[in-house]
């Protein structure tokens, strides 16, 4: 995208959402935690919605079993973390990040390799068919929760921090949780490694071409069915990283926790536009934003502020904050 | 007379036909027929069902539109009885506040959902819906001053309809004349009356232009028909006719929380309900909720025997538990919308209409 | 007497309930420029289409170079080296000129590895390409869009073009620059298969025409034949050629 052109409206977004709240807040330093704490939010949920919103935008294919790749990926963490006790109850921070990247990679692979079957046995079938896709893709996910639950049993588990990623850093009078700013790092890498992917390779180049208009880009000579199943399989594994990093934010898992983060993971592409990943983005900081922000001012209502964030950017721009030009 | 009644919807299949005779019957002499609480409250929950995903099929089958809002009515429903009866007493005053204000709750909220959403697409109505009906979920179980929070609101009811009424000292053909029997009996022509309403709603011609938007919106509207309108018209009514299923539920649980009827499980049943009865048949809601409702409290049993009987393999054992139920449900669930799109419905009727015209001479 | 590249036999599309085309039959000779003409709603673009796959052939046969392609997918045909001009240009309008051009080089992973000698050759016919490289192909003329739309199916050589409609909405100057680039692109021995509106532009280019109508090849012959015969023209004019 040329520089000049850049839409810089709906990245302003989130700064000036930040500093409304802060005459709300009242202390600087309580801003500044629920602040951090919201962007970590955000980008944990912005790695679980980037490869929801491609699929769609590349295949037309709204998966709303998504959720099923998050549990399950926080719930193999649990598995191998268990298994590696005395490197996460080790007091050395590297010890402690030797058992997390492990983690996060049998996660993904796991999520990746379900996200496979996934696609061939539930969501092929039904390509280009938006009812059956909903009810068809809601029924895997309850197939996959109730699986999870045979394997790891119903209850939730417990998936403490390792030792050296607790506590927080003090920053003034703010208190800022070290894992949060681990989950903003992580949270980066993966957006810029999605940035870089998508416009510095032929893959990408493939992928954001495809966005907008598919049959052009068979007609090129690519096959595209081979790219989506890729896609999808790369977004199944990045949910299931999202789910490691939820799992280990919230200190437990649930089978019931991709339903819920499902909600979340819609918001988000509805505000960021179907198909965006910058998109996803703004809206998965926004969402993380309001999320925390809404938590300490008023916490009946966090998750009616996440709708009326929708419904008005909705009002603003009906197709999301960037909509993908072609349809 | 008997077609007027269906509104010129007739089953169109004799399988059908005697399938829906022995439900009728079954359910209208069911404390007689099925003696026990367990079948009486399967009886009913098959009832309430009836109606709340007959309204649902009003909504998919017929206008074609996909809402995960459906469960908050009819929590809307439930909870209108339940709110009103603790806080005003047990008097029929209380239930008609409860409802009432229940009905004008739905209609507003089906109002605002439907003319904001429905500008949009179907797949961002969807999340729209499912993002509402989980706010919606979370906010019951947090104002509890209200709703009674997690643990919900048990409440009595007018005393006809409690246990202890009695209409008279004894038993008449092995059952007690209680106010169970009476609630019971008030259920079930509730149920019958909303169904032949629903049935003549969607074969006037206001159900018509609904098939006709499901069709083909584009040529709907083209042809002068605000898409717009009648889609949030046919939401309302949808949603009034799950409140009132909701206030059955309440009369007959005498209590009301948010798993009872705002849960996603609720929804999930009603999608497989519909799905497997037959979309846009109506009748699929009759065959469909008594299919489930009896498979899902007689066929748990048949799992733990299972589950038993398999304690040797480990794995498949865990995979028969009785709580496993929701896995194999949504096996089927996903099987029927692959292979069985129809329903067991539609697929009556096919075999039907095959059989006939075989025999007319070509 | 040249060979037929692509010949279609008896072919018929339906699309949903409608039955577009009724059994067209239709040669293309190799290294010449065939114009398929016809009002709208002959079946054209319908046609073009069934040759890319993008919509299936429910009867008849496609052959390209002997093979015969009638189930093959778009994607397995475009590798046959058969470039694809659709009506709308299917450019890529987030992306920019550069990216439009490269993803159309199947060759090259990137920008480097693009054959430059080519992409100099495709300047000279088409300047606007060069000049507005780095820019999003969204904002160009609709003029410089269809060069770039032609541009892009000839960044790598091609056996067979299908463009349809490449002069609609062009400013004079601008179709005399296309047509140009068309003979230049013949003289190197590419088959061309133009769908075209307007006569005069078909007329300077084409070699062998076919006439549409209703969804059938009602009259074919070479190029030079029709120009010559007006009785011919006015019989087919009622086509508004």
């Amino acid at each position: 995208m040329n520089h000049l052109d850049f839409d810089w409206k709906p990245v302003a977004l989130v700064p000036l959402l930040s500093l409304l709240v802060l005459p709300l807040i009242g202390s600087g330093s309580t801003w500044l935690t629920l602040t951090v704490a919201g962007l970590a939010m955000g980008l944990i949920i912005f790695v679980i919605a980037s490869g929801l919103t491609l699929v769609f935008g590349l295949m037309d294919v709204l998966n709303f079993g998504h959720g099923l790749f998050i549990a399950l990926g926080a719930f193999v963490a649990t598995t191998v973390l268990g298994s590696m006790s005395d490197w996460t109850m080790s007091h050395e921070l590297w010890r402690n990040l030797v058992a997390v990247f492990p983690a996060m990679l049998v996660a993904m692979a796991v999520a990746g390799a379900v996200g496979l079957a996934f696609e061939r046995f539930i969501v092929r079938p039904v390509y280009g068919q938006h009812l059956k896709q909903i009810l068809i893709t809601m029924g895997g996910m309850i197939i996959g929760e109730e699986l999870i639950k045979v394997v790891w049993g119903p209850q939730q588990i417990a998936l403490p921090l390792p030792e050296a990623m607790r506590g927080s850093i003090l920053i003034g009078d703010a208190a800022i949780e070290k894992y949060r700013i681990m989950a903003v790092i992580v949270g980066l890498v993966v957006f810029g490694a999605l940035v870089w992917t998508l416009n510095k390779t032929k893959i990408g180049l493939l992928i954001r071409a495809g966005v907008q208009d598919r049959e052009m880009v068979e007609s090129l000579g690519y096959r595209i069915r081979r790219l989506f199943i890729g896609v999808f399989v790369m977004g199944s594994a990045l949910a299931g990283l999202g789910g490691v990093m939820w799992g280990l934010y919230q200190q437990t898992v649930t089978p019931q926790m991709g339903a819920q983060v499902n909600v979340l993971i819609f918001i988000v592409i509805i505000i960021g536009g179907l198909g965006s990943t910058a998109g996803a983005l703004i809206g998965a900081l926004l969402v993380g934003l309001m999320a925390n922000y809404t938590g300490y001012l008023a916490p009946k209502v966090a998750l009616f502020s996440n709708i009326a964030l929708m419904a008005a950017i909705l009002l603003w721009r009906p197709q999301g904050v960037y909509p993908v030009a072609n349809r | 007379m008997l077609t007027r009644l269906l509104s010129n919807d007739l089953p169109r299949s004799r399988t059908l036909v005697m399938l829906l005779l022995v439900l009728l019957l079954g359910l209208a002499f069911a404390p007689f027929l099925f003696p026990g609480v367990k079948a009486l409250n399967v009886a009913a929950k098959v009832l309430i069902f009836i109606v709340l995903v007959a309204s649902f099929d009003l909504l998919l089958g017929y206008t074609g539109i996909v809402s995960f809002a459906h469960t908050m009515f009819f929590g809307i429903g439930a909870y209108g009885i339940a709110i009103a009866t603790t806080r005003m007493g047990p008097t029929w005053e209380a239930l008609a506040v409860g409802l009432g204000c229940a009905l004008v709750l739905s209609f507003l909220l089906a109002l605002v959902i439907g003319l904001f959403s429905l500008r949009v697409r179907a797949i961002f109505f969807a999340m729209i819906t499912l993002a509402v009906a989980s706010a919606f979920l979370t906010l019951a179980s947090q104002l509890s001053e209200f709703t009674g929070g997690e643990d919900g609101l048990t409440f009595k009811v007018p005393e006809i309809l409690s246990p202890s009424f009695e209409l008279m000292d004894e038993a008449f053909l092995g059952v007690m004349l209680d106010g169970r029997l009476v609630t019971y009996y008030l259920l079930f022509v509730l149920a019958v009356v909303l169904l032949l309403t629903l049935l003549r709603i969607v074969n006037s011609p206001f159900g018509r232009v609904l098939q006709a938007i499901r069709e083909n919106e584009f040529r709907a509207e083209a042809i002068g028909y605000r898409v717009v309108v009648y889609r949030t018209i046919s939401s309302i009514l949808s949603a009034l006719f799950a409140c009132v299923a909701g206030a059955m539920l309440a009369l007959w649980l005498r209590y009301n929380g948010p798993d009872t009827s705002l849960s996603f499980e609720i929804m999930m049943d009603v999608l497989l309900i519909v799905v497997i009865g037959g979309m846009g048949t109506m009748y699929g809601a009759v065959v469909g909720a008594t299919l489930f409702m009896v498979a899902q409290s007689y066929l748990q049993d048949l799992l733990r025997l299972g589950s038993e009987v398999t304690t040797g393999w480990p794995w498949l054992s865990a995979l028969l538990s009785p709580q496993r139920w929701l896995l194999w449900l949504g096996v089927l669930f996903v099987l029927s919308v692959y292979y069985f799109p129809t329903g067991v419905v539609g697929r009556l009727r096919l075999r039907s209409a095959r059989r006939t015209s075989v025999r007319v001479p070509s | 007497m040249t060979q037929p590249l692509l010949t279609l036999t008896g072919v018929h599309t339906h699309i949903g309930a409608y039955h577009i085309l009724h059994g067209v039959d239709l040669s293309v000779p190799k290294g010449q420029v065939t114009l398929l003409l016809g009002r709208n709603g002959a079946g054209k673009t319908t046609t073009l289409r069934t040759i890319m796959g993008l919509w299936r052939a429910s009867q008849g046969a496609l052959t390209f170079a002997g093979q015969d392609i009638t189930r093959l997918s778009t994607p397995e045909i475009a590798e046959r080296n058969i470039a694809y001009v659709p009506e709308n240009m299917g450019i890529f309008a987030d992306l920019t000129v550069r990216e439009n051009m490269l993803l159309a080089a199947r060759g090259a992973a990137s920008e480097k590895q693009m054959d430059t000698q080519r992409l100099d050759w495709i300047f000279g016919l088409f300047p606007a390409v060069q000049k507005f490289w780095n820019h999003p192909a969204g904002k160009l003329s609709g003029g410089q869009k269809q060069m770039l739309a032609v541009a892009r199916s000839i960044v790598e050589p091609r056996e067979l073009l299908i463009v349809d409609e490449p002069s609609k909405g062009l400013a004079p100057s601008i179709i005399n620059n296309m047509i140009s680039a068309f003979a230049e692109l013949k003289a190197t021995g590419v088959t061309i298969l133009l769908v075209e509106q307007n006569f005069n532009f078909a007329q300077k280019i084409g070699d062998t025409v076919a006439v549409m109508d209703n969804g059938v090849v009602v009259h074919s012959g070479s190029m030079q034949d029709l120009t010559r015969d007006a009785a011919l023209q006015k019989s087919l004019l009622g086509l508004a050629l």
